[in-house]
């Protein structure tokens, strides 16, 4: 490959979305896109209402709000490829095709749920879908991500790895340490960085130099770059599809994509925290404008049926809660098993 | 004196620190925000400015060596973590630099750092949230770690911890921070390294630490109906620590059961049993006891975790099976609280 075109910075503008819009988008993708655009949203609302009756117990992040990039991606890849991500964990699962019963399960404590109950909703699992875990220590899969992909062109397999990650997580060490081997091996890998301006209540002003951009600084690493606007859910398939392709058909190494969004509720948990004072509400409203679900069917509207969609969404959200809560706990003995593999 | 909660003492302590000495300084993911992590550092940035109290970058490596940089170039860092767990990622910094530098350069520098970690157990907050390491920084030459187990003792740990030339480990158990005591107005210190009597008895020696204080106070009281008197000692500084005070108590009850909020290998219980076993064997009447976490992770699902945790039932029963005293039933007589994962109604998840 050229050195050039490795270290080529691709700008949003590259993509002209108009020209290509009507060969690549067809009414399935979009189909498929919104289902799991408003999967994500519906679910993680279905959470936010069940959360204060206290039997939802765990630290749980939500991504309303930023439910686009996990969208868009949701097509783009298959059961081959790997996914890695974070505490806010449960787009990404959705999107790599995770099993929602389980999901939910898990996050009721459940003996049905992906890890038994053992890891609530900062640990899911979908080993059979390719996602291999998330994590509820900032910065900590990362590197599994790298090694997953490591693996995949050790065993010459034609499969990508995406790597989950906040824009907190950049201000970890092994974020730098990570990427910088995964290019020094050119690996198949691609970041996903949804920078949503915040790690808890702090700004991206009091952890990142002001005007530095966390894409061109993964650029100044050796990384291939690119910036999008994360709530704009075709713009960021787009982005992803050429990526993925490229990386898949061994055209490049190791991406680092910038996807801006934003978060809606609190931190962790299920109410909404701007009285707080931490952000400034008119930022959130403003944000709240820019909806990706809202947005996409702006875009989209008359190709498809989103009621019939929608219908059938509602329907796999009560029969996942319905059995989840029913679902028997797991026994106490259980508390003590697999603590080491045979 | 007034009666505050363990969270404000923390507080009023790191206010004291930073009104006597200019070069106090303190940060933390979170320290400046909104909940200035769990109240202990709300009003902080308001009163010392933000040159002195600031949040930072999620980098707790580089931000532990920073504060080593500082601490040896004459300022005071209280740096603090909302979870040991994220600390755990600051350990080259702080065992590689921090535990060794005064040692390896022959006292030419010292450390007076201190390094406030959360940690805790319940509410779901499971295999990475919820870590009890002391015994990992106690074995580490060079770092003093202190677990206090009141308001009052929390502020006059943090004090002595700050203004000690050392670095120091400062561990808040989050069920703690909400229970309340008379505290000490002003420069209230506490010396490191010595141990507290809670409670005096004949009959059998407890050594417990942090929030299992509370429930072996619990525990002592209903085993007074038994006619057994505790001697009932805390350990506020796990390192130094306070053998003497454990010894002279084992002179007196030959028997002895130590609590520890680890997990049971390698464990501060089981290194306190091997120091007497090999200080003071013929003080023993009877065979010494741990209670410890298994040597399992703490799952998260509710229903996992009953049962899980040593409490002031598992304590009772410990003591009332090694003094053979039979038809008790400490686990119907003090059950298990309903729900089990919260220190009390307070506490509303998930921190
Ligand atoms: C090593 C570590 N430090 C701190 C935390 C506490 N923490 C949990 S989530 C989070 C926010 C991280 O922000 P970001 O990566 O931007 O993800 P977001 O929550 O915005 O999705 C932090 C700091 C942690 N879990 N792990
Ligand atoms: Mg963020």
């Amino acid at each position: 490959m050229d050195e050039k075109d490795k270290f080529k910075l691709i700008h949003k503008s590259m993509f002209n979305l108009e020209e290509n819009q009507n060969s690549e988008i067809n009414e399935d993708i979009i189909k498929r896109t919104y289902y799991m655009l408003k999967k994500i949203r519906s679910v993680e609302e279905r959470i936010a209402e069940e959360y204060p009756y206290n039997e939802i117990r765990c630290p749980t992040h939500l991504s309303i709000g930023q439910e686009g990039v996990p969208a868009a991606i949701s097509t783009l890849v298959n059961d081959h490829d790997y996914f890695v991500s974070t505490h806010r964990g449960h787009a990404h699962y959705l999107a790599k095709g995770g099993d929602l019963n389980k999901m939910i399960a898990e996050i009721y404590g459940k003996t049905t749920g992906c890890a038994g109950g053992k890891g609530g909703s900062m640990h899911l699992i979908d080993k059979q879908k390719g996602f291999m875990g998330t994590s509820a220590i900032v910065g900590n899969s990362i590197p599994l991500g790298v090694g997953l992909a490591l693996s995949n062109k050790l065993k010459k397999k034609n499969s990508i790895s995406c790597i989950f990650i906040g824009d907190g997580a950049i201000e970890e060490g092994v974020f730098y340490e990570s990427l910088n081997f995964a290019v020094l091996k050119n690996l198949p890998v691609v970041f996903i960085c949804e920078n949503n301006l915040y790690s808890v209540y702090s700004p991206l002003s009091v952890r990142q130099p002001e005007g530095r951009s966390i894409n061109l600084l993964a650029k100044a690493i050796g990384a291939n770059v690119a910036h999008a606007d994360g709530n704009n859910v075709l713009e960021s398939r787009k982005v992803l599809k050429e990526i993925i392709t490229k990386i898949k058909t061994c055209e490049s190494g190791p991406w680092f994509i910038e996807f801006d969004t934003y978060r809606w509720r609190e931190h962790c948990g299920y109410q909404f925290d701007n009285h707080l004072g931490y952000r400034d509400e008119n930022e959130y409203l403003a944000w709240k404008k820019r909806d990706p679900l809202e947005l996409f069917k702006k875009n989209n509207q008359v190709l498809i049926d989103y009621g019939k969609i929608d219908k059938f969404i509602e329907s796999e959200i009560e029969e996942a809660f319905r059995k989840s809560k029913t679902d028997p706990f797991p026994e106490k003995s259980e508390a003590y098993q697999k603590l080491y593999a045979e | 004196m007034k009666n505050i909660t363990f969270a404000n003492s923390i507080n009023e302590a790191i206010k004291v620190a930073m009104s006597i000495d200019k070069n106090v300084i303190c940060y933390g993911l979170g320290a400046t925000d909104p909940k200035g992590i769990f109240g202990t550092t709300v009003g902080l940035e308001e009163k010392f400015g933000s040159e002195r109290v600031f949040d930072m970058p999620t980098s707790e490596n580089a931000m532990t060596g920073v504060a080593i940089g500082a601490s040896i170039s004459g300022m005071k860092t209280i740096m603090t973590h909302q979870r040991l767990d994220f600390f755990l990622l600051a350990m080259d910094q702080i065992v590689n630099s921090a535990a060794k530098m005064h040692y390896m350069f022959n006292g030419e520098l010292n450390v007076p750092l201190t390094v406030r970690l959360i940690l805790g157990r319940g509410w779901g907050q499971g295999p990475t949230h919820s870590q009890n390491l002391q015994s990992w920084f106690a074995h580490i030459p060079g770092l003093k770690v202190v677990m206090p187990s009141s308001a009052e003792d929390a502020k006059g740990l943090l004090l002595s911890s700050i203004f000690d030339p050392n670095p120091v480990i400062f561990l808040e158990h989050r069920w703690l921070h909400n229970s309340s005591s008379e505290v000490p107005d002003g420069d209230y210190r506490i010396p490191l390294g010595k141990a507290k009597k809670i409670k005096e008895g004949n009959d059998f020696t407890i050594v417990s630490m942090s929030y299992l204080t509370a429930e072996a106070l619990i525990a002592a009281k209903y085993l007074k109906q038994f006619g057994i008197e505790v001697d009932l000692i805390d350990l506020r500084s796990i390192k130094p620590l306070d053998i003497d005070t454990i010894v002279s108590s084992l002179s007196k009850t030959g028997r002895i059961l130590v609590l520890d909020t680890g997990a049971s290998t390698c464990s501060v219980a089981s290194d306190i049993i091997s120091k007497l076993s090999t200080k003071c064997f013929s003080y023993f009447k009877d065979s010494p006891c741990i209670l410890t976490m298994p040597d399992i992770p703490e799952p998260t699902s509710f229903e996992l975790t009953k049962g899980f945790y040593i409490r002031a039932a598992d304590i009772a029963n410990e003591i009332l099976q090694k003094l053979k005293i039979e038809n008790a039933n400490p686990y119907k007589d003090i059950p298990e609280p309903d729900p089990h994962d919260i220190p009390g109604e307070w506490f509303k998840g998930p921190f």
